[in-house]
């Protein structure tokens, strides 16, 4: 079989995944926080309202598609696209076991973050593109947002790249045999985990599409399947941010007893659930503190994380000083936190 | 060595067709299943139930523009450093400092950023 035939086959059976996953992951966030606030979620349709998403998705393609007049009309219709397309590019290099994958690029970390960042551009365009107040504001806070924590998003994940010697996720996770990054990263884990919410603009992170000033930021004027795509990227890139932070710190199939993919599944889920709950529990944060949290705080503890990490290397520490270390410095920067959060 | 990259960017660049794809099918299927009804209305700018006010665009703060230009500066370095991450241990200590001389260059850049009172958004 020629290899673009594989290839052809291995991406239908990734898309059939995606769209999947995203149903299942808006009908779960339904019933998590449903449950966190007391509520039962939705039930009605199917057993506890597992059909809610399929007829969600019904309902949104039989809805009429508004293009408002003042919109710019080619970049209007094609925002979604240019919003999902870099999201599900990333797919191809996610690793769910070692045969189970796309395709294992030998430049796979690195790969991620280039080609997920290009849908910055798609959610500026939207905003831009409406024609609406609301939209616009809302789509340059995105963008501030997301370029803002797009810096230390890559910083964190470096430190990983030092310690394993490569870029290539199957790599990474072979290096991870015996001890998990978790332990040789916890900072680069906690700052991957942030700046990753900000960039999916979710809770605590989601001032770019607050209800309450921006309307719905840059997807104001969206109805409709375009507004779908805008929901359905959302999901997707909240599922491979989750499935990368497995693969990266928490040795993705590596595990006793189960098979590799069901380890992969717990682990990407067990992070999902994580960023659910966040929804459920902390407020949105103002726009100043969010951009002093990342510029201020997280960027300058990434490179306090990379200086720890090189010198473990370079002078060849013994594994548990690192791991001191790095607890050590998340202790003081969470505690600074504190303090200059409160001066 | 050529063969193998083109064949790992063959199954991105399907990938991409495929992406693109769906989306026009999701499309064409809505254009298809969706109903049309024109109404003056209907296509005003949304300004949450009110007659929109004065232009269509606002105008938005310069402090974006140099938040935009920090983000060029820091992830050109990201650019830098990946390669750099992979080898270093290779080429000994001396790479390493290197490293942090650099590092140290552009943290000082972005001390003077802090001074400047570019990173407070006020």
């Amino acid at each position: 079989m020629p290899e673009w035939v594989e290839s052809i086959i291995r991406v239908a059976i990734a898309i059939g995944f995606v769209l999947t996953t995203v149903l299942v992951l808006i009908w779960l966030e339904r019933k998590v926080i449903g449950h966190i606030q007391q509520r039962l979620g939705p039930m009605r349709t199917g057993f506890h309202g597992f059909l809610q998403s399929p007829a969600d998705a019904v309902k949104l393609l039989v809805k009429e598609d508004i293009i408002p007049a003042a919109a710019d009309r080619w970049a209007f219709q094609l925002a979604p696209a240019l919003v999902f397309v870099p999201i599900f590019l990333t797919v191809v290099s996610i690793p769910f076991t070692r045969t189970l994958v796309v395709r294992n690029l030998d430049l796979g970390l690195f790969y991620v973050f280039a080609i997920s960042s290009i849908s910055i551009v798609g959610i500026v365009m939207a905003g831009w593109a409406s024609g609406n107040k609301y939209a616009l504001l809302g789509s340059v806070r995105a963008g501030a947002q997301m370029v803002s924590y797009e810096i230390p998003l890559v910083f964190s994940i470096l430190g990983v790249a030092m310690v394993a010697g490569s870029l290539n996720l199957e790599t990474i996770v072979d290096a991870q045999r015996g001890l998990w990054y978790i332990v040789l990263q916890p900072v680069g884990m906690f700052i991957f985990l942030v700046a990753s919410l900000a960039e999916l603009n979710r809770t605590p992170f989601d001032i770019p599409v607050a209800e309450s000033e921006v309307v719905g930021g840059p997807y104001v004027e969206y109805s409709g399947i375009r507004w779908g795509v805008f929901f359905l990227s959302e999901y997707a890139n909240t599922f491979i941010i989750s499935a990368l932070a497995a693969v990266v710190f928490l040795a993705g199939w590596r595990g006793p007893l189960l098979p590799g993919w069901l380890w992969f599944l717990i682990k990407t889920y067990a992070i999902i659930l994580i960023i659910f709950w966040f929804r459920a529990t902390l407020p949105r944060l103002r726009i100043d503190q969010l951009m002093t949290f990342a510029w201020k705080l997280l960027l300058p503890l990434a490179f306090v994380n990379l200086l720890i990490t090189g010198l473990y290397l370079v002078y060849d520490w013994p594994r548990w000083i690192l791991f001191v270390a790095s607890v050590a410095v998340l202790a003081v920067a969470s505690r600074l936190v504190y303090v200059v959060g409160r001066a | 060595m050529h063969g193998e990259v083109a064949v790992n960017y063959t199954a991105v660049l399907i990938t991409a067709i495929a992406g693109f794809g769906l989306i026009a099918v999701l499309f064409v299927a809505s254009s298809i299943l969706s109903p049309r009804r024109y109404s003056e209305k209907k296509v005003t700018t949304y300004e949450c139930g009110m007659l929109p006010l004065g232009r269509f665009w606002t105008q938005v703060h310069i402090r974006y523009y140099i938040f935009g230009i920090l983000f060029v500066l820091f992830d050109v370095e990201a650019v830098f450093l990946f390669p750099w991450a992979i080898v270093f241990l290779r080429l000994g200590p001396v790479a390493f400092y290197e490293m942090v001389i650099f590092l140290a260059i552009l943290l000082f850049g972005l001390l003077y950023a802090w001074k400047k009172g570019v990173l407070q958004w006020k």
